[in-house]
């Protein structure tokens, strides 16, 4: 029942998939779309098991007054007023009929005020780590690593107005040493060989781990646990 | 509202930035608060895009009737009881005596994915990838021979099969396969340049989104002094 029950449903769910692609009629392709529907319903689920996990981890850590417990009040606090105002729709204009992330509402003004700052903020910070990673990796030791930095310089400079500049001088017959124009061709096609080669083997892997899955030989998912 | 919203994401801004210094009390503010704020968004986004107007309208309408009269009248659909057991199966999750009844929606989960993924990447990624790389070697345009582009051709096809032929582990990769999979390396290393090269173009671009910001704050603290 743990363990069999489980196995039987990921053979019927994905095996009723791959049918699908093959028999696209009914009942076979309402299938695909009815199960495309639950999956996304059942990751709602996962975002609530997800919220749930997220407050037991703090109000434990508040309780047990765990190292650094006084920021937890703050995850503690900015959730759960999120999800207030979001799930009664405080504060929009028509009320609970009304969208949810009407204009004026509070928690339109939460996602413009807090929300989308601190994720572009977070993810902006990023750049400062990457310039530090390509301070390392940009030291041309090897010859691997030299053709990385060549192709990295040409995309980065080629793509901004100063790559023009740099070679704007050059002949038209020299026109394919313009640094944009090499900026292109190196995307349109030596990138993209390593990115069909890179995809082809991702989707033999993808396939066979599928296929490995749905017959039941890999189950990770049950764990070690009886 | 327009004013203390660009305060609120001003000062988070400064926060998150101040990670750059070292780690510190603000930037935990900033940090926990996104976590919390975050999670509640994308639970109340799951909730109000999908579970009402997909499950909940569709297994009993007259139960949204005051959030979405339109679909308060259709007729119901009760096979959409099924993601409804299963997503609660998955919140057995928080209870240990049960949690293994989660495995059920787990085992769902993965099978869709599985099943999914089989056919997408077969047809895409694999099947896709190959028809699209082969082409003519040879390219003749409107005008005659065109050296450029046959050169073109002939870096994507070499390329694609060198990069594929790299990542061959069943033979040794010795002699004539050892000099292709040698190439395949450097096709590789121009992909992984051209894709950082484009990551870090991205993430600057973020930054400056941030900086502009920024300033837009700073133009609100002018307009008190003008």
């Amino acid at each position: 029942m743990r363990r069999r029950i489980p196995i039987i449903i990921t053979f019927i769910v994905g095996t009723a998939l791959i049918m699908a692609m093959f028999i696209p009629h009914t009942p076979f392709s309402s299938l695909d779309e009815n199960l495309s529907v639950y999956f996304d319903i059942i990751a709602v689920f996962a975002f609530i098991l997800g919220g749930g996990n997220l407050l037991r981890v703090h109000l434990e850590k508040i309780q047990k007054k765990k190292r650094d417990w006084q920021f937890s009040i703050v995850t503690v606090v900015g959730f759960l007023f999120m999800l207030i105002i979001g799930f009664f729709k405080v504060g929009g204009p028509p009320g609970l009929s009304g969208d949810f992330l009407a204009e004026g509402s509070w928690f339109r003004f939460m996602f413009e005020a807090v929300f989308n700052p601190l994720q572009a903020t977070m993810f902006s910070l990023l750049a400062f780590f990457v310039a530090s990673a390509a301070y390392r990796a940009f030291r041309a030791k090897t010859k691997e690593a030299t053709i990385l930095l060549i192709a990295a310089f040409i995309i980065l400079v080629g793509r901004t107005p100063i790559g023009h500049y740099f070679t704007s001088w050059l002949p038209k017959q020299l026109d394919f040493l313009h640094v944009p124009t090499l900026a292109s061709w190196i995307m349109g096609w030596p990138n993209t060989a390593g990115q069909r080669a890179i995809m082809i083997g991702i989707a033999l892997g993808v396939i066979a781990t599928s296929l490995r899955i749905i017959l039941g030989i890999e189950r990770p998912y049950l764990g070690a646990e009886k | 509202m327009y004013g203390l919203q660009v305060w609120i994401g001003a000062l988070l801004t400064l926060m998150i930035f101040s990670f750059l210094y070292k780690d510190n009390p603000f930037y935990k503010f900033a940090e926990h608060l996104f976590v919390g704020v975050s999670a509640a968004y994308w639970m109340v986004v799951g909730v109000w895009g999908t579970m009402v107007p997909n499950m909940l309208a569709k297994i009993h309408p007259p139960l949204v009737r005051n959030v979405l009269p339109a679909l308060a009248t259709a007729e119901p659909e009760f096979h959409y009881i099924i993601p409804c057991i299963l997503g609660i199966l998955l919140l057995t999750r928080l209870i240990t005596p049960i949690a293994w009844l989660s495995r059920w929606a787990l085992a769902f989960i993965i099978g869709y994915t599985a099943g999914v993924r089989f056919s997408r990447y077969l047809q895409s990624d694999f099947i896709g990838q190959i028809k699209s790389s082969l082409i003519p070697i040879i390219s003749v345009g409107d005008g005659g021979f065109s050296i450029g582009m046959t050169f073109s051709h002939i870096v994507l096809t070499v390329g694609v099969v060198c990069g594929l032929i790299y990542f061959f582990f069943s033979k040794e990769h010795k002699g004539a396969f050892g000099a292709a999979s040698r190439v395949g390396i450097y096709i590789l290393m121009v992909t992984f340049g051209a894709s950082f090269g484009y990551t870090v173009m991205a993430r600057i671009s973020l930054l400056i989104g941030r900086m502009s910001f920024l300033g837009e704050w700073l133009g609100v603290i002018a307009g008190w002094f003008s």
